[in-house]
């Protein structure tokens, strides 16, 4: 059987499943009963100096809805703790006695000045903690005041707050980024710069969910007004996934561990993080959506899909799809393929003509009896209609072999690898070898 | 209670009233908002849906039901009321597995398609609770329409040229408006008097003038209307019923079935309802299947729907005799009704088991008795007085095109035209179709 346990940084967990720093890792009350349920360890809610902060009094999150009240994204505006700090430090380090083969690591934001920083950071060290996780990341409040987001979204302060913390403390320090930026790459480099021994990523999306068209303020709404807040959930994974990337293959970050974050909700999902370079995930709408019991789906999931695969250890899935991202321009347009739709599977719904025909390529034919059918000399693969069609493998891309005519272009398809780079339309095209 | 299930003969109270109640609610409890987006959401919004193609009203239902995914349920309801005004019932009545549930890809893909009838009442049920009438009258065109029958076909037909503008009088024989809507259909598909309430509804538009107890060729002529109105439409449906042609069919506890239907449906107390303790249905229709369970559904012991062909041929659908088999009704299919047998009152019916012939069906020689107190006929309805002067075809009323007869400024439609299947929806249609026409032909 695959052996779960994780070594980030040397922290070490039963499993890669992390609940992320917020409202479920708030106490000690939660906590006990996420490392009940199974949870390989948790990054402890935001800490911060007193006098505490105080959060509004009204609704905290927002959401985004699927047909069957599916929690396709939250959104939040809740801050860092609530709580005095020396219970935060004391609960933690009764934890990490309790507990010490649980991963405590723990979130810290105060102002940005060193002296803040060199003033907590022994407080938290007393407690044992296994490491720290510095919030560069909060789009909503604490920003306003200077910190989280505030920070995260100047490579410069990311990478003069990671010094202050590495040169003050002998915990491990993991940078927790912000995807409120153009390029995620500047903010991990900053923190690589810094000194980081590790990235998390992606907090939360900038977001305003809905819009209460009666009071017309954007909900959540506080005695009608809304702010701007944190989305995450399932709808942000695919965002967080492509950051996770772009760190990952980057030469100058290369090898700098993550910590993957931002709708893992199935086995799959963290797996998929993993795979693009992530060396544990961490959770948290999920279990404020379905409760702490899904770490069982996870890690019985993600155990039987590495057993399946001949994985081992999380380590041998870490990063393994990493070298097959790549550039744009790096794709091989000699790869040619044609949509095929199997008459048996088809329901005769007509989406796939009708995507095709009004927003695409007028590739798809259809006739009296509903019979749909790919025209390969239209026909630019671009599959949309595999993606609107209801049933699932009813239509799927079928590569041309080498030497086949490609209807569409006339040519013949080629089985060498040719890209944009040598492309003769690329005027910056370099000379084939 | 004083009677119970197995008290002989035919006799009233066979069930409490608690459960006399329970068995007449709806039979299919409306979708409360939240499984109506669920339901909505299984909707695939096909090209050239499928679905709309087997609506007789041709209803854009990926439209409706997008609307209703997207909150909008009175939108869903316009969007249905605009091609079917007696949506509400049609929601109710119509025979969904065989027409637009039945071509849902849904149903092809998977055999469970999206809900349909069931969303299309939670549509319209919503625009109904609300005050008002959804549908503004245009100018007055000064013209008027005498209408006949105020059934599905009658009522689609005025309120369509209601809104047109023109001036509608309309007349039906019986005592409440609604013709086969408030007579014809099983109490538990219009639970809570909704055919009632929805005829009020209808009526809102305005310019429509209701007469009831008026009968053509009795209380005036064709030639009366003609000379006082702009045009006519009729809309009488079918008067007589078919008889069995065999000794007995007339012996006390044998019956018409829609006179006991339309019967059910008028009582006020269902206890006082007399019923049979054996009952046995002779047809395979929808009027059939409904006094067949309705007659479960008052307690009767044991009742029996006979048909003479194979259950292939029965005109009732598969989800209705599979709804009469759940109900307890034992369906005998392949025999004929040879003999009522009695001394005064029902005591048996015979039968004669049938097989196909060369010349078409044939009894085997076999037959057999079902002891019974109580029958009823339901082998089909005919047109019963024809006013003069109409062509006929197959024995009801020729029409052309959306209802032209062969008489000037008379249109006709609904059941007692030939053409088309005898639904509600189709009725509604012809109405509605016939209305256009007329308007168009009234040249304002």
């Amino acid at each position: 059987m695959a052996n779960l346990t994780n070594d980030f940084l040397g922290i070490k967990s039963p499993n890669p499943f992390w609940l992320a720093s917020a409202p479920p890792t708030d106490k000690e009350y939660n906590v006990t009963r996420a490392f009940k349920a199974g949870w390989g360890g948790v990054v402890w809610k935001t800490l911060g100096f007193d006098p505490h902060i105080v959060n509004v009094n009204g609704p905290r999150y927002g959401v985004v809805h699927g047909a069957d009240r599916q929690v396709l994204g939250l959104n939040n505006i809740e801050l860092i703790t609530d709580r005095p700090l020396d219970v935060n430090l004391r609960e933690i380090k009764q934890f990490k006695r309790d507990w010490p083969d649980r991963a405590m690591v723990v979130s810290l934001m105060v102002p940005c000045d060193e002296a803040s920083w060199k003033a907590i950071l022994p407080m938290v060290e007393d407690t044992g903690a296994d490491g720290i996780e510095l919030n560069f990341g909060c789009p909503h409040g604490m920003s306003e005041r200077g910190m989280g987001a505030a920070v995260g979204q100047v490579p410069e302060y990311v990478e003069m707050v990671t010094r202050w913390c590495k040169q003050n403390t002998r915990m491990p320090v993991i940078v927790k980024l912000t995807p409120n930026i153009s390029d995620i790459r500047h903010s991990a480099r900053a923190a690589h710069k810094g000194g980081a021994d590790a990235v998390s990523l992606i907090n939360t999306v900038n977001s305003i969910t809905s819009v209460d068209l009666d009071l017309m303020a954007p909900e959540p709404t506080i005695d009608g007004k809304g702010t701007h807040g944190g989305y995450c959930g399932p709808a942000v994974k695919p965002i967080a996934l492509n950051m996770v990337a772009e760190i990952a293959r980057d030469p100058e970050t290369a090898g700098l561990p993550i910590s993957g974050i931002g709708g893992i909700s199935t086995w799959r999902d963290a797996a998929e993080f993993l795979a693009l370079g992530a060396g544990n995930v961490q959770v948290c709408t999920a279990a404020m959506t379905y409760g702490f019991g899904i770490i069982k789906e996870l890690t019985a999931g993600l155990s039987l899909w590495m057993d399946e695969k001949g994985y081992r250890s999380i380590d041998e899935v870490t990063g393994r799809a990493v070298p097959n991202v790549t550039d744009w321009q790096h794709l091989n347009l000699n790869y040619v393929t044609k949509a095929r739709i199997d008459q048996d599977a088809c329901i005769k719904c007509g989406r796939c003509f009708a995507a095709c025909e009004d927003t695409s390529h007028q590739a798809i034919s259809m006739t009296e009896d509903r019979v749909f059918e790919v025209i390969d000399a239209e026909c630019v693969a671009c599959n949309l209609c595999v993606n609107v069609c209801p049933v699932e493998n009813c239509i799927t891309m079928e590569r041309l072999p080498a030497g086949a005519v490609d209807p569409r272009t006339g040519l013949t398809v080629r089985d060498d690898d040719a890209n944009w780079t040598t492309h003769p339309n690329n005027p910056m095209a370099q000379a084939a070898e | 209670m004083t009677n119970s299930s197995t008290t002989p003969g035919i006799v009233p109270a066979r069930l409490d009233q608690a459960t006399l109640r329970c068995h007449f609610s709806d039979h299919e409890p409306p979708l409360d908002p939240h499984e109506a987006r669920v339901a909505a959401d299984r909707c695939y919004f096909c090209l050239d849906a499928p679905c709309i193609a087997a609506c007789p009203t041709e209803i854009d239902i990926p439209l409706f039901i997008r609307q209703i995914q997207a909150g909008q349920p009175e939108g869903a309801a316009r969007t249905i009321l605009d091609q079917n005004i007696l949506g509400g019932m049609c929601a109710r009545v119509c025979p969904t597995e065989t027409l637009c549930e039945g071509a849902c890809v849904r149903e092809f893909a998977e055999k469970k398609p999206v809900e349909i009838g069931r969303l299309q009442r939670y549509a319209t049920d919503s625009m109904m609770a609300r005050d008002g009438h959804p549908y503004a009258r245009a100018a007055s065109t000064g013209k008027r329409v005498a209408i006949v029958g105020a059934g599905p076909a009658g009522l689609a037909c005025a309120h369509r040229l209601a809104m047109h503008g023109h001036d509608v009088v309309l007349m039906d024989a019986r005592d409440r408006i609604g013709g086969l809507n408030e007579y014809g259909i099983a109490a538990y598909k219009t639970a809570g008097d909704f055919a009632q309430a929805e005829v009020e509804w209808l009526l809102g538009i305005g310019g429509i003038e209701a007469h009831t107890g008026v009968r053509l060729g009795t209380d005036l002529t064709l030639d009366d209307l003609r000379r006082d109105y702009d045009a006519v439409f009729l809309g009488m449906g079918l008067a007589g019923v078919n008889a069995l042609g065999i000794e007995g069919e007339t012996r006390d506890g044998a019956r018409d079935a829609v006179d006991f239907i339309a019967e059910l449906r008028q009582a006020d107390d269902l206890s006082q309802l007399p019923i049979g303790r054996r009952v046995v249905v002779i047809g395979g229709g929808m009027t059939a299947v409904d006094a067949a369970v309705q007659s479960k559904l008052l307690g009767a012991e044991d009742v029996a729907l006979v048909y003479r062909r194979g259950r292939d041929r029965m005109s009732a659908s598969d989800h209705e005799l599979d709804h009469a088999a759940t109900a307890g009704v034992r369906i005998i299919t392949d025999a004929q009704p040879v003999a009522v047998h009695g001394n005064g009152a029902v005591r048996e019916v015979e039968f004669a088991y049938t097989r196909d012939g060369a010349s078409g069906l044939e009894t085997t020689g076999e037959t057999f008795r079902l002891p019974a107190d109580q029958v009823f006929k339901a082998i089909g309805q005919t047109m019963g007085d024809m006013p003069e002067g109409l062509g006929l075809e197959k024995g009801k009323i020729a029409v052309t095109g959306p209802g032209r007869t062969r008489l000037d400024r008379i249109w006709a439609g609904g059941d007692c035209t030939a053409g088309g299947e005898d639904l509600t929806v189709t009725a509604i249609a012809e109405g509605r179709d016939a209305a256009e026409d007329i308007h168009a032909a009234l040249g304002v």
